[in-house]
């Protein structure tokens, strides 16, 4: 039998590859069309003196100055945040591979990551600001980077969890058979098998740390003054967008546009460095 | 054992080995113990934010009705009164518009994605999707005030507003911008990701055999994902989709930027609208000056969490039960 390309199927077939093709280019293009945005609306307001400056007198009010506070801040309150996650998701990460496996138990943990993960940063940051409500804190870096850590926490361990659960059973059986106990597999096996996937899970973490705001926004404060202590406050780079983004000058929102590129650069950067480092790193590993 | 045979000549070495055996059990039973205590984190920290939340909202819970909570329609924190009706609808609304906006197109990105691309297509798809999931909230609220808000003010809204004006739910009555519908195509964006990963995820884990018997029996491609691959895994998109709902639920910064923060109950969806998260975002620093405020933002924020949690354990057993363990 002939196959008639007008039937009916057939012109449904092609509609739907149509429609689905400009679906995805519909997805890449608001990618591109959010970079270029910020690239637009970023670029001109961006200057030595916004990466290399404090903000001075009158810098809300459109005059010099800059936002190394912001950049500083933030680069202390994702890095103490993923230093301070990493610690404890390695261990759990190994636990879930090298001692509970497929358990039952195991899927109760991977559970409460998974809740965890969903949890709004808003509900941590007002989780983060009632305990120091109650204990008479005030806003400072150690509680910024004491909530970033639990939000970085879920993603980190769920990130490497995935990648050691890729490792093929050999290689432990292996380790296991020759008289490894569990911990010599979980940390001279699993740990180098996973070094790849240890450090992407690692960036992704820090870079959903550098970028969130709701959770730092009462934990970790506002200054304009570079932060010298963990018991100071600090300000961070999405709450300069914000913040510089709701004044009525327009040369302050230009400021914040630029601040909202500086931040997506530093992300990128984060990003494409995860991509690239596993891959490097992923030759060395059993797969 | 070791000292009821000293004549033994390999007794030297085995003791050591015995020796050596017995600091590396050791070390392994102290590091399951403590791997165990920290393992127990994730869990704690479940309980402790849910019972220091009812704690600390427990003033407001145990002095008004639930009722007047959740169904009271004003919102003065000045005289006590604090009706969560409008933020709730709020966020409900906002959610609601971004998942219809994101569904459609991220199902069809996820089957072409795992149907019908090519290798070379999937290798360049999942880098732009890991872009969109890795870019900061702020930068979304950014986007949404430069080109969203504009866009729904200048050509949406008009559009709407002359074609089906007449619907309610269409009508422009404050013409600005900001609202719902830019808040939904924000969100939209943000969620798409998550949706797309997940339903590519259940897709995958349909049987070839499946495909290929549909095929062979003169079935298009199309009849086959619709008649015999979706069917299939019809919970898990499901599970999808209110992953990324429950996503939308909390997203806090991009959505406060773009859509107006009034607190009135919204009837269109070109009106202002004040989430749930952003009214904690907004007024959570200035709390602690009126009594019971205090307790209102944080039952708030209990009201988000229990939501989200139900919505995330619904859908990781399915997603569990589909993919065969927990994961997003």
């Amino acid at each position: 039998m002939k196959k008639n390309p007008f039937a009916k199927r057939h012109i449904i077939e092609t509609c739907m590859k149509v429609i689905m093709l400009a679906s995805l280019i519909l997805v890449t293009g608001t990618l591109g069309l959010i970079l270029w945005t910020i690239i637009k609306n970023g670029i001109p307001a961006m200057s030595w003196e916004m990466l290399t400056q404090v903000p001075k007198g009158g810098f809300y009010m459109g005059k010099e100055g800059g936002i190394l506070n912001a950049i500083i801040g933030s680069l202390y309150l994702a890095g103490g945040g993923t230093v301070l996650a990493l610690v404890c998701s390695l261990p759990i990460a190994l636990y879930l591979k090298a001692y509970l496996g497929e358990s039952k138990w195991g899927s109760y943990v991977r559970l409460a990551l998974d809740v965890l993960w969903g949890i709004p940063t808003i509900v941590y940051g007002a989780f983060g600001f009632a305990i120091m409500v109650s204990l008479g804190l005030r806003a400072s870096l150690l509680a910024g980077i004491i909530v970033l850590a639990l939000i970085e926490l879920p993603i980190m361990t769920r990130a490497m969890d995935e990648v050691i659960s890729r490792m093929p059973l050999e290689v432990e059986q292996a380790a296991l058979a020759v008289g490894s106990t569990r911990l010599e597999v979980a940390l001279r096996v699993v740990t180098r098998q996973m070094l790849p996937g240890i450090i992407t899970a690692v960036l992704l973490a820090f870079g959903r740390g550098i970028g969130d705001a709701a959770s730092v926004l009462f934990t970790a404060g506002y200054t304009d003054r570079i932060v010298t202590s963990l018991f100071r406050p600090t300000a961070s780079l999405p709450l300069a967008v914000f913040f510089q983004l709701g004044s009525p000058f327009p040369e302050v929102r230009a400021r914040g546009y630029a601040a909202a590129f500086i931040l997506t650069v530093i992300v990128l950067i984060v990003s494409f460095g995860a991509r690239l480092l596993s891959s490097r790193l992923g030759k060395y590993t059993i797969k | 054992m070791m000292q009821q045979k000293p004549s033994d000549p390999l007794s030297q070495g085995s003791r050591q080995t015995q020796a050596f055996l017995q600091t590396r059990n050791r070390r392994d039973r102290t590091a399951r113990k403590a791997f165990f205590g920290i393992t127990l984190i994730p869990v704690f920290l479940i309980i402790v934010i849910t019972c220091l939340l009812v704690i600390r909202a427990w003033p407001i819970l145990s002095s008004q009705p639930l009722a007047d909570l959740l169904l009271g329609e004003v919102w003065k924190p000045t005289n006590e009164q604090f009706g969560f009706l409008p933020f709730i609808l709020g966020t409900l609304w906002v959610t609601l518009v971004g998942v219809i906006l994101a569904v459609p197109a991220c199902l069809l990105v996820a089957i072409y994605l795992a149907e019908y691309a090519r290798r070379s297509t999937r290798t360049i798809a999942k880098p732009v999707l890991d872009l969109l999931a890795a870019i900061p909230s702020v930068v979304y609220g950014v986007w949404g005030l430069l080109v969203i808000v504009p866009f729904v003010d200048d050509i949406l809204g008009p559009f709407f507003h002359r074609w089906l004006g007449f619907v309610p739910v269409f009508s422009v009555t404050q013409p600005t911008g900001f609202g719902i519908f830019a808040g939904g195509i924000v969100l939209a964006v943000m969620i798409a990701p998550l949706i797309i990963a997940v339903t590519f995820e259940v897709l995958s884990t349909v049987p070839d055999e499946l495909r290929q018997a549909s095929l062979s029996l003169g079935a298009t491609r199309w009849q086959t994902i619709s008649k015999v691959v979706l069917p299939r895994v019809l919970p898990g998109i499901i599970a999808a989709v209110v992953l990324g709902a429950s996503r939308a639920l909390g997203e806090t910064m991009a959505v406060l930027m773009v859509v107006g923060n009034v607190p009135s109950i919204p009837t269109s969806i070109f009106d202002t609208a004040y989430p749930l998260a952003a009214l904690i975002a907004n007024n959570f620093g200035e709390m602690m000056s009126i009594p019971l405020y205090d307790a209102a933002l944080l039952s708030a924020a209990l009201l988000l969490l229990v939501i989200i949690m139900v919505f995330n354990i619904l859908s990781t057993f399915v997603l569990q039960r589909i993919l065969g363990k927990a994961r997003i």
